[in-house]
């Protein structure tokens, strides 16, 4: 009975999900095929995946898979330990929230990766250059949604603590913390797409290496198949980090 | 024979907070004792200040007039000896039924095996075995509040607080679960202090009823309920219980109406204020 109710409840959603999938892309073959989309703009769906066994054979794929995998790794290591210290730091702080609050939110919306010249000065044509304007950009919603979570948590689960006289350490850590993750976990989520953005399109400004230099070497070459073989590489990398989140997310916190 | 002191000692409480409109005095000189063992129920119209006593016995609330003591000590802060079980739902989603329970516990130091074992005691006690693994999330609502029960008794508190536990619960439900509180006082004889603002739910559990005034809070009568122990649910068809109902409504009545009228009045001022 529950293996069947597991089946119900993940299953069928899941294979519905692959087949809506599939039904989008044969719509798009279609249309293509039909001459009501043009082929030099969206390539046919089947020229890409005939192109995935070129891609990954002539350009090197798997290093510059790990490449950007490993700089979307180091950036979303950092900004959760940055992200959430400092949402905990505003949480603790009111005179520290009042007085930035706001900028944070402000630089949320600046499209930092405008300033990619700086970044190069400050840290060379390196890694280093795109896993920071990466980890700078992507750290507002962490931090406002660490935030959001811990002061969001139900006064009367407080209360419990404070009634079973909690230390305010055991307070935070047994309490607020917990109730916080799911919030917190929207804003890594939210930062890890932020991120990702960032390095692919400095690894795309800066020609540096990973998937971002690959879409913009295959897009010169005006290579579409190609380049949204590429591009499905990059949306790869986001699958494996959101699967890798969620279970990172249910380890911490089950029951929900 | 020894005279038995009260356990709990509420003298001379007052707690006023500021407001926009200016000073308001939630609750106004209320005291009472709480004998060993006994059952007693704060009762009033809503806003006559039962919750804010209950967050000042607790621990709290704090910047009033007035003592608490328990056993003779008296109470700055929450205390070890009340344990407290509140109107909302309070149990940790992200901990299973037997973590919830074993929670006071963990937080006291007791080693796993030692606490698993007492959380099962209390998970009995409240009737939720079999339901040790499940969260929250697959309870139902009167189950959560036997969850928070339980989690409160592991602290083996002396004296246990409830403020309205059941009010979000359906009568039938609500008057299974005072069956539960009933059998759970009995049988630890548990010193139990219950604010509501449910008639039948106050005379079907308690031993005494303080009943409220609308704002200002303040004692209006302490009655005695000589109703049969053990007791359970099916007091309320009997005789007695109707006179006893009928005897705190008579005092009631008059308090509630003032509270609806006093709401009517905010109201009508409120859409004045929003319509100029």
């Amino acid at each position: 009975m529950s293996a069947r109710g597991a089946i119900q409840r993940e299953g069928i959603p899941f294979v519905f999900g692959i087949l809506c999938l599939l039904a989008v892309i044969t719509v798009i073959e279609m249309l293509i095929r039909w001459g009501m989309i043009n082929p030099f703009i969206v390539p046919k769906p089947t020229d890409i995946v005939m192109s995935f066994e070129r891609i990954i054979l002539e350009e090197n794929i798997l290093p510059r898979f790990m490449m950007t995998f490993g700089e979307a790794l180091m950036a979303s290591l950092m900004l959760s330990v940055v992200g959430i210290s400092l949402g905990v730091l505003l949480h603790r702080n009111t005179t520290v929230r009042l007085a930035t609050q706001n900028w944070v939110a402000a630089i949320a919306s600046a499209p930092l990766v405008l300033m990619y010249p700086l970044f190069l000065v400050i840290f060379g044509r390196s890694a280093w250059t795109i896993i920071m304007i990466a980890f700078v950009s992507a750290l507002p919603p962490v931090i406002l949604k660490t935030l959001e979570g811990l002061a969001g948590t139900r006064a009367v689960l407080i209360n419990v603590g404070r009634s079973f006289k909690l230390t305010p350490s055991q307070l935070y850590w047994k309490i607020l913390f917990p109730a916080a993750l799911p919030n917190i976990f929207v804003g890594v989520r939210l930062g890890m797409i932020f991120a990702l953005i960032n390095i692919v399109g400095v690894e795309f400004l800066i020609n540096f290496g990973g998937l971002g230099q690959l879409v913009n070497e295959l897009a010169e070459r005006y290579d579409l198949p190609g380049t949204y073989a590429a591009i499905c590489f990059v949306i790869l990398v986001s699958v494996v980090f959101f699967i890798g989140t969620e279970r990172i997310e249910r380890w911490l916190r089950p029951g929900t | 024979m020894p005279a038995v002191d009260p356990i709990l000692v509420v003298e001379n409480i007052v707690k006023r907070f500021e407001t926009q409109d200016g000073v308001l005095v939630a609750v106004d000189d209320v005291s009472f004792n709480v004998m060993p063992g006994e059952f007693l129920s704060v009762i009033g119209p809503s806003g006559c200040g039962k919750s804010t006593l209950f967050n000042v016995m607790g621990g709290l609330l704090g910047g009033y007039e007035g003592r608490i003591s328990v056993g003779g000590e008296t109470v700055r802060g929450p205390h070890a000896s009340i344990g407290m079980i509140f109107q909302e739902e309070s149990t940790f989603p992200w901990r299973t039924v037997i973590d919830n329970v074993a929670f006071p516990l963990e937080i006291a130091g007791m080693a796993k095996v030692e606490r698993t074992e007492k959380a099962r005691h209390f998970i009995d006690l409240v009737g939720l075995n079999g339901f040790e693994r499940r969260y929250p999330s697959e309870l139902s609502g009167g189950m959560r509040q036997r969850v928070s029960m339980a989690r409160t008794l592991a602290s083996e508190p002396k004296i246990l607080l409830m403020d309205e536990p059941f009010a979000a619960l359906d009568e039938q439900t609500r008057l299974l679960l005072g069956d539960k509180v009933l059998q759970i006082q009995q049988d630890l004889k548990q010193t139990t202090l219950l604010i509501t603002h449910n008639l039948t739910e106050a005379v079907q559990l308690s031993d005494r009823i303080l009943v409220m005034t609308y704002r200002p809070g303040k004692t209006k009568r302490i009655v005695e309920i000589a109703l049969p122990r053990p007791r359970n649910s099916e007091i309320v068809s009997s005789d007695d219980f109707g006179r006893y109902v009928a005897q705190i409504w008579s005092d009631l009545r008059e308090e509630a109406s003032k509270g609806l009228k006093d709401d009517e009045a905010r109201r009508v001022r409120s859409g004045g204020a929003g319509a100029s």
